[in-house]
């Protein structure tokens, strides 16, 4: 930008004459000015989006048209583009989520995942801690009814395998005490 | 003239697998031993009618018989002959046909067995058999018939049928469709008939089920004669699974190996009630508790067992909607749905004779853990099925169909492992009948600190996932308390017998089959489960573009890129890239990560190889993405770091030998055994 805006100025300055030259103190401070600015630039321009960013957003989305593939290593031609896409939106500067979102949009739930909590995908997410609590409680409760009061038997320190190591054990074990 | 060859021995194989079922049930109600020993010879003979038809088709598959459509379908010329003879499991009907050949071995083998102890069970189990083989066999026969040949109508149409329809003349292809690339590695030469075997042994201690309660038999004999094909049946499912992950892992080019998919999901459903079936057998053995919920536990097998080739066969799980269009839904559907209801009206008529003979002695004790194992074990087979049939349900009741993926199994299924992996460490010193805290709290402590400090060890090295440092605590404690187990009886052996240190291991563990063999199984597990931790907790990838000569590193590794190579071979064309691998800037090795191209009738079907380098600390993982133009001069790779990720395949072996300690019989052993648990019935019910 700066050398097409030198040029610009020069060819001016050779059509017009020397009547329309800007004087040399003000095109000194616009040569300064145009400096300052253009050390500015590089921090507008992004560093180009790496293969790994991309598939970062992309491990976390699945395929809309393939069965069951992650976006970040499905091989066709459909997916590429999309991944494309995920590249283009990185550098528009887009968050991670609000692409999850777009791709959502676009393609409908089955992008995603796993569905969201919300609406009918909440109904996967609750049942099975449902089921886990309801497991739990019947095994709490058939201990309780099952348990029947005995005498702690003598096998309760230690080992009560009934094959023939327990009794090389229990002797070890008596020797011990000894 | 061959194809017919095959389909007629396929019919007579149903007819007689038919009549076997028939001729037990007759013979059980009239008490016929002519007509059950009938019986027991037709369902012997299903297997070399089904031999003939399975060897009929391999016959057509090597000999390239394109007028067949399955023929066809799955292989073509330039396939190497152990493919094509392996494409027998390469489609929907071979596969049928292969699965329906196995099990005519593992129903009609129980036939060869001896019977005198249980002969008043075998007319219900010769019936149970012979009539889920029938069922599978009718598959092949009306609906998914891999004898058919093709047919072109006068609309121009493709019609399949083993004789000519009206009106129509015959394809015969010059070349065959050729097996989809993805299938042609070792792995997929073992793994489906792995997983089929596991499935067809599966059969076997559910019919032995029904027939002990058909009979009104509340004993556990039936545990006691199946536990060798339930045992056997499981290690081939597991076997399975892994080899399974292991051919995901060097095909699929994802660096992954288990992804939850729902085929994947559909044969791990059986495996958990399976292995969730061996425990809480023991406890039936032991103590002769619950009854009702091993014969349960196998009826729900048996169906999970069905339900996982219903929905991989029938499409139901690309969309609701195949499955309406493919005939063999609605047939597994029905039978699935037969025999459950059969199973429940058994379980319901038998309740009051399956009544626990002993009561619970403790909250704190070895039955209680074996529960709160099945437990776990039902959870995570739960939220499983919840997760695998989620989609289905949701594409019908809301009309949009979602993916279940990672996130909601990583949330719900892999606590309950956890919890599971603690149970394995804790139950052996857990006491039968009424354990003590106190007892338990002084066998745990040894292990408990040292799993702990070296933990801590582990955070202080630099390790800071939480989650991982949680996850190798517990492999390092169930670690420690299971080889406790080896060293306690050692030493018991050493003070009692004098012997010394090998004598005594090898005899101890030659003494007790099934508990040590057991361990070993656990010590494989727990390797699995740190080969699980370190893949994806530490796992590192990078992706990019590179130019010749230019480097990335990744860890402690340096991958150079020095150029790419192409050539052809009989069937594909080959894109070989060449990689040196450095390690601390030392030079370990050289990968080639590649490309092919199968061109199967004119269509381009690509397979990303992975170059892989192993090591017991990790894998070097590189697949080659693409490249720029001929000369190839820039092309983007994605490497993966997989740290402990060759553990999960050692566990495997390790799952092998445990399992075979386990099995392995001793001459009068079994009467041994039989003793010493009624023996011990006796004086632990004291």
């Amino acid at each position: 930008m700066r050398m097409s805006f030198l040029r610009a100025d020069r060819g001016r300055e050779r059509e017009d004459g020397p009547q329309a030259r800007l004087p040399s103190s003000v095109s000194r401070l616009l040569i300064v000015v145009l400096l300052l600015v253009s050390t500015a630039a590089p921090v507008w321009a992004q560093d180009p989006v790496t293969d790994d960013e991309v598939n970062r957003v992309a491990k976390t989305l699945y395929c809309p048209v393939c069965e069951n593939q992650a976006l970040d290593t499905c091989p066709t031609e459909a997916c590429r583009q999309w991944r494309a896409t995920i590249r283009e939106q990185l550098e528009a500067g887009r968050s991670d989520e609000q692409i999850r979102q777009y791709f959502a949009e676009q393609y409908g739930e089955r992008v995603l995942a796993a569905p969201r909590p919300e609406g009918f995908g909440l109904l996967m997410w609750v049942i099975p801690p449902l089921v886990v609590a309801l497991g739990l409680g019947l095994y709490w409760n058939f201990l309780r009814t099952s348990k029947r009061r005995a005498p702690t038997a003598a096998e309760a320190d230690g080992a009560a395998d009934s094959s023939d190591d327990y009794a090389a054990r229990l002797e070890a074990e008596l020797r011990e005490r000894r | 003239m061959l194809a017919d060859l095959g389909f007629f021995s396929l019919v007579l194989a149903f007819a007689t697998a038919v009549y076997a079922a028939a001729a037990a049930v007759w013979s059980a109600r009239t008490g016929d031993a002519v007509m059950l020993n009938s019986a027991r010879t037709a369902a012997w003979l299903t297997i070399p009618l089904t031999s003939v038809s399975a060897f009929v088709l391999i016959l057509l598959l090597t000999t390239g018989h394109y007028d067949i459509h399955y023929v066809f379908s799955v292989i073509n010329d330039d396939m190497p002959l152990y493919l094509k003879i392996t494409a027998l499991w390469g489609g929907q009907e071979g596969s049928l046909l292969f699965w329906a050949w196995l099990m005519s071995f593992f129903t009609g083998g129980v036939m060869l067995r001896k019977w005198q102890r249980d002969v008043d069970l075998m007319p219900a189990v010769t019936a149970v058999c012979m009539v889920t083989m029938a069922f599978f066999i009718s598959l092949i026969l009306f609906v998914e018939n891999p004898f058919a040949r093709m047919w072109q109508t006068g609309a121009g149409e493709t019609v399949y049928a083993m004789w000519q329809p009206a009106g129509t003349i015959q394809i015969i292809p010059a070349d065959g469709r050729g097996l989809n690339p993805l299938l042609r590695h070792p792995g997929m030469v073992i793994h489906p008939p792995l997983l089929y075997l596991g499935f067809v042994s599966l059969v076997v201690p559910y019919a032995f089920a029904i027939a002990a309660l058909l009979r009104g038999r509340s004993d556990d004999e039936w545990l006691r004669t199946t536990r060798a094909w339930t045992l056997s049946g499981w290690l081939f499912l597991s076997l399975g699974l892994i080899l399974g992950g292991r051919w995901a892992y060097d095909v699929l080019g994802w660096g992954g190996y288990w992804g939850w998919d729902p085929v994947e999901n559909a044969a791990f459903m059986p495996w958990l009630t399976a292995t969730a079936f061996i425990h809480s057998a023991m406890i039936q053995e032991k103590r002769g508790m619950l009854k009702r919920w091993n014969v349960i536990l196998v009826m729900l097998t048996y169906g999970l067992m069905l339900f996982g080739t219903f929905i991989t066969r029938s499409g139901l799980l690309s969309s609701v909607h195949t499955f309406a269009q493919s005939e063999i839904g609605h047939w597994f559907f029905v039978f699935i749905t037969g025999m459950m209801m059969f199973s429940l009206v058994v379980l319901w008529r038998s309740w009051p004779l399956l009544k626990s003979e002993q009561q619970l002695d403790g909250l704190l004790s070895r039955e209680s853990a074996f529960l709160l194992n099945n437990l776990l074990f039902l959870g995570i087979t739960a939220a499983v099925f919840w997760g695998t049939v989620f989609p289905m349900i949701s594409e019908l009741l809301n009309g949009e169909r979602v993916t279940v993926g990672p996130p909601y199994y990583n949330m719900v299924v892999v606590p309950l492992f956890a919890g599971l992996i603690l149970l394995m460490g804790v139950a052996p010193l857990i006491a039968w009948r009424k354990a003590s805290a106190r007892a338990l709290g002084r066998l745990m402590l040894i292990p408990l600190t040292l799993s702990l400090v070296l933990t801590a060890g582990l955070a202080i090295v630099g390790v800071r996932d939480a989650l991982a440092l949680f996850g190798v605590w517990l492999c390092l404690f169930v670690s420690l308390t299971t080889g406790y187990e080896f060293v306690r009886g050692t030493q018991a052996r050493i003070k009692t017998n004098g012997e010394n240190t090998f004598t005594a291991l090898s005899r101890m563990m030659s003494r007790n089959r099934r508990r040590y063999g057991g361990y070993i199984v656990h010590l494989g597990v727990v390797l699995i489960a740190l080969g699980f931790i370190g893949s994806t907790a530490f796992q590192q990838e990078t992706q990019g573009r590179f130019n010749v000569g230019e480097t990335v590193s990744l860890g402690r590794y340096t991958l150079r890129y020095d150029g790419l190579y192409a050539w052809q071979e009989r069937d594909r064309d080959i894109h070989s890239a060449e990689i040196a691998v450095f390690r601390d800037g030392q030079y370990l090795t050289t990968l080639y990560p590649r490309r092919d191209l199968y061109l199967q009738n004119g269509q381009p079907m690509p397979m990303t190889i992975p170059g892989v380098r192993s090591s017991i600390e990790d894998d070097v993982y590189v697949l080659l993405l693409d490249w720029e133009g001929f000369s190839a001069d820039s092309a983007t790779f994605k490497t993966y770091i997989n740290p402990l990720v060759n553990w999960i395949w050692f566990g495997g072996l390790v799952f092998i030998a445990g399992t075979l300690i386990s099995l392995w019989p001793q001459a009068g052993e079994a009467r041994r055994q039989a003793a010493i648990q009624a023996g011990s019935r006796a004086t632990v019910r004291a």
